[in-house]
């Protein structure tokens, strides 16, 4: 065991996938020398290589397009998008071709292209890098989602997503890179399959009386609420995979509790909260005690930071709304 | 009309001329010669055959790459086999170089596929339809290409219109800061859609690869020869480790844009009858008949050899079915998926009660 923050956690993990496989490059603006803005991919550069690790020119879409060619050519490309922000310039080449190339060809071709985009708020940064696109990319076919709740999940998974046949979104919650948590880095993993699956929702921690589903930065938000809350007993489940998302896992725990509340920090309109609450009030109707209710950001454009702690849902708006299912 | 090809590359005029060329030449077989026109001749009948069968409802469209011929043979018979081609749905003649078969041409477009070929087998990526977003996908494939210091070449096919795309300059910026091996092939053939060339650049094209960094040459579209003496060059120039070049062939459209398209709308006909005087294939035809590389007899042959292509095509075409209604949930993933195999049992068994009531 390792205690690592979840930069350097990602860092390690990236570090054992291009050891695993030499077809594995990062490619992405100011990843080299720099070793990115967040230093996700510090000293990587000097170690693997410049063909390895490679600067890109300041294009998203070129960067996303690129990786498609160089996925044909049999390589396993690991972007990086500086900010969630500014992936909407490659939003194109992810969502008509990177997504859809392996039905294009019949099956002919894997697209096994690997997406590092930080994202969420809670910094104090300035526009363009707090949000929270994820919904987006769930409702593309054709693309995985992942996001990464703490270092140990991090270091895994970041391994998984590269080791996967399929695109993958990987979602990494900036306000989070700075937690320390164990690494244990033995997990890792000759076979990524043998670890736990990262398709799968984890329950963080048991409770009896309401379900929180949330994933990314608000699993530590919820984890604190739950620990907050005196009166109601909550349980956490990290979703981990919000495409595909799984319903098995946090169905079972809906069953249990009979009520759940959704969290996210991405507007409700069209979010990850409302298919999840479509889909639990479709499986799950005859369990449920009270309607599926979501704390989410609000439909606005991310806020000035010095009143994004109201958009942001937090510990108090997590722990109001579980009291809320309960007197329902 | 102004002939704007001061200065572009010729070597067989619009008479069947051979004319020479202080930077380029080439010198081919006989049988290679024939091959040229073979090659013409036959994308020229199934492309006639194609558009007709649109109009007969046995596909939803068809974008026809009639007068294009020389722009795309002379360029696709340039590359060596392990090369790779990117093109997009106007590049039958391109496909049909690369030995695709011409019924999997028109898979997508009958709406039985998405796709229709391995591009591993034809190195050949598919059609694509995104203006411009398959010149990133040379252009990473090329990076590729030198990262394997392999001597492959990535040659991305593309239109006058995708020159006012951010993909096609995001692709010059990469290919050129990387020195990837990578021919960007552009066929100007006047319209994209309704607007005139100087819609999308304003100076010509070929002049454009100056502000990214590497060569651009003009070559005259229509003349096969030039096409592919031009092409080998700069072929030859990226297998070498110089890098990308840009290509302008300059040639017409002869054609509407696509089958739901009507020209007539935005362009004169004179126009069409001043590039009728151009057309590839009769230049090539006057030129190997003028030098006993081949007569009528030759010519004939190929005709007929046309005719029963489009024939089986038009059997072939008519006999392709469309795949079953689960086959959609088919390579969405390239690994197990929980979500396509939940909507497939439940389209299945809505499906099947019909058959149960009918039952």
């Amino acid at each position: 065991m390792t205690t690592l923050n979840m930069v350097k956690a990602i860092n390690a993990g990236l570090r054992k996938a291009m050891e695993r496989d030499p077809k594995v490059i990062l490619f992405g603006e100011d990843i080299g020398r720099l070793g990115g803005v967040f230093r996700v991919t510090d000293g990587l550069q000097k170690d693997f290589g410049e063909h390895r690790v490679l600067d890109a020119p300041l294009a998203e879409s070129g960067i996303v397009g690129t990786a498609v060619g160089l996925a044909m050519r049999g390589y396993r490309p690991v972007l990086e998008i500086q900010f969630d922000g500014f992936v909407y310039p490659g939003f194109d080449q992810i969502v008509s071709q990177v997504a859809k190339f392996h039905r294009r060809m019949d099956g002919a071709l894997a697209m096994p292209i690997t997406i590092r985009i930080p994202y969420g708020g809670g910094i104090g940064a300035v526009e363009h890098h707090s949000e929270s696109p994820e919904a987006y990319f769930a409702h593309t076919a054709g693309l995985r989602v992942l996001t990464p709740a703490d270092p140990q999940a991090a270091y895994l998974t970041i391994q998984q997503a590269i080791a996967c046949n399929d695109p993958v979104i990987y979602f990494e919650p900036k306000r989070r890179y700075w937690d320390k948590g164990e690494v244990d880095e033995s997990q890792l993993a000759l076979d990524l399959k043998a670890v736990a699956d990262p398709w799968r929702a984890r329950i963080v921690r048991s409770g009896t009386d309401v379900t929180v589903a949330c994933y990314g930065p608000m699993v530590r938000t919820c984890l604190e609420a739950a620990q907050a809350s005196t009166d109601v007993s909550l349980e956490v489940v990290d979703l981990q995979s919000l495409s595909p998302i799984d319903y098995e896992t946090l169905g079972s725990s809906v069953e249990r509790t009979s009520r759940l509340v959704v969290v996210h920090e991405a507007p409700m309109s069209g979010g990850i909260g409302a298919e999840i609450a479509a889909r639990i009030g479709e499986k799950y109707f005859y369990a449920l005690e009270a309607p599926v209710t979501r704390i989410t950001g609000f439909d606005v454009p991310y806020p000035a930071s010095r009143i994004e702690e109201y958009f942001l849902p937090d510990l108090d708006r997590v722990i109001d709304a579980a009291e809320r299912v309960m007197r329902f | 009309m102004v002939d704007e090809r001061v200065g572009a590359v010729q070597l067989l005029t619009p008479e069947g001329q051979r004319v020479s060329h202080p930077e380029y030449d080439i010198n081919l077989s006989d049988a290679e010669f024939r091959g040229l026109y073979r090659d013409m001749v036959l994308v020229r009948r199934i492309d006639t055959e194609a558009t007709a069968l649109q109009r007969q409802g046995e596909l939803g469209l068809w974008a026809p790459c009639l007068g294009q011929e020389a722009a795309q043979v002379g360029s696709a018979r340039a590359m060596a086999p392990n090369d790779f081609a990117f093109p997009t749905f106007r590049e039958h003649g391109v496909t049909w170089c690369r030995g695709v078969a011409p019924l999997d041409m028109l898979a997508m477009l009958r709406g039985v596929s998405n796709g229709g070929w391995d591009p591993n087998v034809h190195r050949c990526g598919p059609y694509s339809i995104v203006i411009g977003a398959q010149v990133l996908h040379g252009v990473g494939y090329a990076m590729g290409v030198q990262f394997d210091g392999a001597e492959d070449v990535a040659v991305t096919y593309f239109g006058d219109g995708a020159m006012a795309q951010g993909d096609v300059n995001e692709a010059f910026v990469f290919a050129a800061s990387f020195s990837a091996p990578v021919v960007f092939f552009c066929q100007n053939n006047q319209w994209a859609i309704s607007q005139p060339r100087d819609r999308q650049s304003n100076i010509q094209i070929y002049e454009r690869a100056a502000g990214f960094g590497f060569p651009g040459v003009q070559v005259d579209g229509n003349d096969v020869l030039a096409v592919m003496a031009v092409t080998r060059v700069a072929l030859d120039r990226a297998r070498t480790g110089n890098g990308p070049t840009l290509i302008e062939a300059f040639t017409y459209r002869m054609g509407a844009h696509t089958t739901s398209d009507d020209p007539t709308r935005y362009r004169l006909a004179g126009e069409l009858e001043t590039w009728r005087l151009r057309d590839p294939i009769q230049r090539l035809q006057v030129y190997l008949s003028r030098q006993g590389i081949a007569d009528r007899s030759y010519f004939d042959q190929i005709e007929q050899e046309g005719d029963e292509l489009a024939e089986r095509i038009r059997d072939d075409v008519r006999a392709m079915v469309p795949p079953t209604p689960e086959s959609m949930f088919e390579h969405v993933y390239a690994e197990p998926h929980a979500r396509m195999d939940e909507q497939r049992s439940e389209m299945l068994e809505y499906l099947s009660s019909f058959e149960d009531a009918a039952g």
